[in-house]
């Protein structure tokens, strides 16, 4: 089933793993040994330079900046690493902080996912100990590429494990210059994603050899990769259901085999077990919705094993038959009412909003504004898919097309990661990084299947007469469709123009990657950079500015509040105490702060003054024509504070449902706090030749309210761009 | 030798206050006065009050309002602790002095007393509003009242006083205070300010040399005879509507009250504006509190967090100043507040007699920064607004009972389990 009998060695290397080659390949052991040495020292050194090509095309943003955590999420992971490895594991684990999400705090060990962490930290220690003395940032910036070459191996085992070494070593290729995974494992992007991604690839990986295997090591290998993926990041959602759907299939379509029972039945069970572990996920495998798919399979599968059992002790076909319907009728009524009693009693928790959002790409908007309003979770569009995967978009339907052709437990499960992820990548950007892996697969599948076929049939041309009789062993298609080629010799120059035409591709694939990496992936968007009047490269660093200027210059127990996007930056660069940071776990205090936002002045000093604020921080763009600044994310804090406080209603904000910071602004927008946070002493600005003072570049227009006065905040510190602008609360009056 | 130089000068640095005779935390009584006059007649037909002001001790420094050399401040240096403005007709002070100075010296703690009278000026109106006083806009009006006078209409025998100790002392005022002059309201929207001494519910507003036209704008216990103000600093502010309460005249005059049988020899006055000037220079009701200590119950030292249920102990210490020194404060309603957001636990302190307030309570079953929060507003009274960040923590992970007592069911069935496959995979495996 397995044997394509193509002349290339490759398939000797796959000999240990499928015996059914034994036979083909044991005859050329003797021979080509020489051969297959040759071809073993070209793998491992085309997997050399692969492996190092996925860490140095990652460096760019250190090339161009300098080694630095990038965003916002990395600067809370580079602030709980160094936690981590100055205070020790304990310490970490039970760590509550007091600095984020004032006055509630937040437990910062039972609300993250610490395989990260506790990866660099690892990192860091061993270098220690090996006397590398490197600062704990180097080894943070450095994690993702690292993580990225480890996950080019993985993609070639993995390829090698579903088709053959040509592919593994192309989807290897592939995967390392990828943009869609670069665009979460630059340099300096220390997030979850960074390692998640090699996990879930290892934990496909070793469950599809344990499928394939029945072998229980591998399973319990699997279980582990699991578990590192759990401990790493959310998106362990996906495996745990992608696996169940996929045993399901199996299931269905009658591939049920023991092999299959060995390997799910031991990667759930100590998978499951072995993710509890985590504080964040605890108790979710058996009490979330998410998670039970997962159990409903595992019990179908026991199910399934009874009835072989059953079928193999009655030989009675018709008496089977009507056991059959009795147990799966009553398994089913059993695991729904279990399922609804579980739900109806609370023991099950409900589907998450996320999760939901997932399925249903329009439930964010409708239901949770918190979701909606973040870039990454907006729905992909179809330009993003053709600047993250270039040309594997057309190899991947290709690859589809290999895939069925050749059809096995290990096929079929690559195809449903393909499929699956596709369509999560479809309705969030962020999740172009999931299916990835899945697209680089099958795009090497029909890179590699064409190439083999195409060579093989130039060599085959030449060497018909002469080795036509070693040929004889193989009886795939590939021979069948040589044989029908001597019939059309201008099929030669067919074949040497299509390889022409796949190389010249794949060159514009490699040169695409390096140029998305470089223009596009490689920004730490803590630090901008623009082009200036005379092509010469401008620098804000207006963040850190701001952020130092905090720490430098307030009270250590200064409570800072912002929009949310800024809290993880604020506590890590600024070491103040923010009320609402990136983590979005209390929708009701974000509102709040939203609220604050959009109120008039005296409103917003009560609330501020109820939350104990001593600083305001707003991000704005109007001097150097930074869109993504507090402006553009307004109508944002209106929808979340409304969602909340039914008294912020949207329409008070537009003008004929139009945004509008100018003159026709509505007299709210023109009187709330943001925007005459934003705009305090603009009005008195020219900012650029030829318009007229308070000219904002970053919407276009001039702005409509330019005498603001404020009575209760007083501007405390703006940085020299004006992209950041603090503000200080005042003691209510003395004599008032 | 640097080190004994920056020393010294560290150590008259700290001194200095203590060299001066000033306003301080420490010695919170007024010492230098200024006390601005529209006319130098006003020092002898007021000399009782003043005297009484001397003899406390107070070094008071008489200046005609119109004086060109008038300053408040030299060199960034208060020069004076406390201001008596006598002067309700002058139009501009003399100098560097006007409205928005002499609200800079109470935003800087110090004190003020401001009596206006009928015909007061723009500019006395102007600093009476900016502590939340209105003056009745019309010039001429006077404070009139049909059935509490003594003689005339115009001089009110008033007698409804604040119910405070601290402002008024300890010692009833058993006669009417005598009033002639301007009535002012408060502003309703500062709940700083507040009346001493009341009008009557017949008393209005109104010229009194014409006929009314209108209803009168002012009227009844609306109307302020004399207000205080408390800042939010603790600077204290009386404002008066009678300069003629302060005088000698009626200082020492008898009052009747119309339609009372009760003659008193001696009126109110003298006790009022006496004991009003000690609560003013803050001779009274002033309260200190030292930080606020808490600590675990059998502990000593304050912990940097506390975890949920946690017994803690609580004290603060507060003294009042006499005048002369700080005695230990009594009472029975100071309560601390574990707040976050709102009070979670709400104590009323007790006290040893010795100052110190104390208590102790369990820490809620919630965590988060919480604040210790006193915030003590009593008539009369220095407001004490203290607080004090401390973050809660949840259990760590081997604080939790290691063995529940009513799992041993379940302890019980899992290790049965486990023993029971180890015997049936014996037994499978090796029995034939």
């Amino acid at each position: 089933m397995a044997a394509n009998g193509s002349p290339k060695p490759e398939p000797m290397a796959a000999k240990k793993a499928s015996p059914d080659l034994l036979n083909s390949s044991f005859s050329f052991k003797s021979l080509k040994l020489k051969t297959k040495q040759q071809e073993l020292l070209l793998r491992v050194s085309i997997l050399g330079l692969v492996y190092v090509l996925a860490f140095i095309a990652r460096l760019f943003s250190v090339l161009r900046y300098e080694s630095m955590i990038h965003e916002f999420d990395p600067y809370f992971n580079y602030r709980t690493t160094l936690f981590l490895t100055e205070k020790g594991f304990y310490e970490f684990w039970n760590w509550f902080d007091s600095e984020s999400w004032y006055p509630l705090g937040r437990i910062i060990g039972g609300t993250l996912y610490p395989g990260l962490m506790v990866t660099a930290a690892l990192i860091y220690w061993t270098l220690r100990f090996l006397r590398f003395f490197v600062h704990i940032r180097e080894v943070c910036v450095l994690t993702a590429p690292f993580f990225a070459s480890n996950t080019t191996l993985v993609a070639y085992f993995f390829g090698k494990e579903i088709w053959d070494t040509g592919a593994g070593l192309v989807a290897a290729a592939l995967i390392a210059i990828c943009p869609g995974y670069i665009s979460r494992s630059v340099a300096g992007s220390y997030d979850n994603e960074a390692v998640a991604i090699f996990a879930l690839l290892l934990t496909f990986y070793l469950f599809v050899k344990a499928v394939k295997t029945g072998s229980l090591s591998w399973a319990l290998g699997s279980a582990f990769g699991y578990f590192y993926m759990v401990s790493a990041w959310g998106g362990y959602v996906f495996i745990i259901n992608l696996v169940p759907l996929y045993v399901l299939v199996l299931l269905i379509t009658g591939r049920y085999s023991m092999r299959l029972y060995v390997a799910y039945n031991c990667m759930y069970i100590l998978g499951m077990l072995l993710a509890m572990q985590i504080r964040f996920v605890g108790f979710q495998h058996v009490q979330s919705g998410e998670h039970m798919a997962a159990m409903g399979v595992f019990l179908l599968m026991q199910v399934f094993y009874f009835l072989d059992w059953v079928k193999h002790q009655l030989n009675d076909t018709k008496l089977f038959q009507t056991f059959l319907r009795i147990t799966v009728t009553s398994a089913i009524l059993v695991g729904g009412i279990a399922l609804g009693v579980g739900t109806a009693s609370g023991y099950i928790s409900p589907w998450t909003g996320r999760f939901y959002s997932l399925l249903d790409p329009t439930y964010a908007k409708d239901h949770i504004p918190i979701i909606a309003s973040v870039s990454e979770h907006q729905p992909t569009a179809w330009s993003s898919f053709m600047f993250d995967y270039h040309i594997l978009l057309f190899l991947f339907p290709a690859g589809l097309y290999f895939c069925f052709k050749r059809l096995s437990d290990a096929t079929i499960f690559i195809v449903m990661y393909g499929l699956t992820s596709l369509y999560f990548a479809g309705v969030m950007v962020r999740l172009i990084l999931v299916a990835t892996p899945a697209v680089c697969l099958i795009s090497a599948i029909a890179v590699s299947a064409t190439v083999k076929n195409l060579t093989s049939l130039l060599r085959t041309k030449q060497k018909v007469p002469q080795t036509g009789s070693a040929k004889g062993v193989g009886s795939s298609k590939s021979s069948s469709k040589v044989t029908l080629d001597q019939s059309q010799p201008f099929h030669k120059n067919g074949a040497i123009a299509l390889l022409v035409g796949v190389f010249y591709l794949l060159s514009r694939y490699a040169i695409h990657c390096t140029w998305v990496t470089s223009e596009a992936y490689s920004s730490p968007s803590i630090v901008l950079a623009a082009r200036g009047a005379h092509g010469n490269r401008i620098i804000f660093d207006d963040y850190r500015e701001a952020y130092y200027w905090l720490r430098q210059n307030t009270p250590t127990d200064a409570k800072v509040m912002s929009w949310w996007d800024y809290g993880y930056q604020i506590t890590a660069m600024g070491n103040r105490t923010v009320i609402v940071d990136n983590n979005t776990w209390n929708n009701t205090h974000i509102a709040t702060v939203g609220r604050a936002m959009s109120s008039y002045e005296d409103e917003a000093y009560d609330i501020m003054r109820s939350l104990d604020v001593n600083y305001v921080l707003v991000v704005f763009g109007g001097v150097t024509g930074y869109s993504s600044d507090d402006i553009n994310k307004f109508l944002w804090m209106v929808r979340i504070g409304g969602g909340v406080y039914p008294v912020i209603k949207e329409p008070d904000y537009l003008v004929n449902g139009e945004f509008r910071v100018d003159k026709g602004a509505s007299p709210k927008m023109l009187n709330c706090l943001m925007y005459k946070l934003c705009y305090y002493r603009f009005g008195e600005l020219v900012t650029e030749y030829g318009k007229p003072t308070g000219y904002d570049r970053a919407r276009g227009v001039e702005i409509g309210n330019k005498d603001i006065k404020l009575e209760h905040l007083e501007e405390a510190y703006t940085t020299s761009n004006w992209i950041v602008r603090i503000y200080r609360v005042k003691p209510p009056t003395n004599r008032l | 030798m640097m080190n004994l130089s920056r020393s010294v000068a560290l150590i008259s640095l700290f001194l200095l206050p203590l060299l001066t005779f000033s306003f301080s935390v420490d010695n919170p009584t007024d010492r230098r006065v200024l006390v601005l006059l529209d006319d130098l007649s006003l020092k002898s037909s007021h000399s009782i009050f003043f005297s009484t002001l001397k003899s406390r001790g107070f070094d008071l420094d008489f200046k005609l309002a119109e004086d060109s050399k008038l300053a408040l401040q030299r060199y960034g240096q208060y020069l004076y602790d406390g201001l008596i403005i006598f002067a309700p007709s002058t139009e501009r002070f003399g100098g560097s002095l006007d409205s928005k100075s002499i609200a800079e010296f109470v935003d800087s703690g110090r004190d003020l007393i401001l009596s206006a009278d009928t015909s007061a000026s723009d500019l006395i109106r102007g600093i009476a509003l900016e502590c939340g006083v209105d003056f009745d806009e019309d010039s001429s009006a006077m404070v009139i009242d049909h059935s509490s006078f003594d003689g005339d209409h115009t001089l009110i025998a008033a007698d409804d006083l604040v119910k405070s100790h601290a402002i008024l002392g300890k010692t009833k005022i058993e006669a009417p205070v005598l009033f002639r002059g301007v009535a002012h309201s408060l502003n309703p929207t500062n709940n700083l300010v507040l009346k001493v001494l009341s009008a009557s519910p017949s008393a209005y507003s109104a010229n009194p040399s014409s006929k009314l036209s209108s209803p009168p704008q002012l009227t009844g216990s609306a109307i302020s005879l004399v207000s205080v103000m408390q800042a939010r600093n603790n600077a204290r502010v009386v404002i008066s509507g009678s300069l003629q309460l302060f005088s000698d005249r009626l200082l020492r005059s008898s009052v009747q009250k119309a339609g009372s049988p009760n003659k008193y020899e001696k009126s109110g006055n003298e006790q009022f504006v006496t004991e009003l000037s000690k609560w003013v220079f803050h001779e009274r009701g002033h309260l200190k509190a030292g930080s606020l200590v808490h600590h675990r119950v059998g502990e000593t030292d304050e912990p940097a967090i506390y975890r949920i249920k946690d017994d803690l102990e609580f004290s603060v210490e507060i003294l009042e100043w006499s005048g002369k020194s700080w005695e230990p404060y009594v009472a029975d309603d100071m309560q601390v507040q574990f707040y976050m957001m709102s009070p979670y636990v709400l104590k009323t302190l007790s006290t040893d007699k010795k100052g110190l307030f104390h208590t102790s309570f369990k820490v809620p079953d919630v965590y988060g920064v919480f604040q210790f929060k006193v915030e003590y507003e009593k008539l009369g009274y220095t407001t004490l607004s203290l607080s004090k960040q401390i973050p809660v923590r949840p259990y760590r992970h081997n604080e939790y009972e290691r063995f529940i007592p009513t799992a041993y069911p379940y302890y019980g069935a899992c290790f049965t389990t486990m023993a029971g496959f180890f015997v049936f995979s014996f037994v499978y495996l090796y029995h034939k």
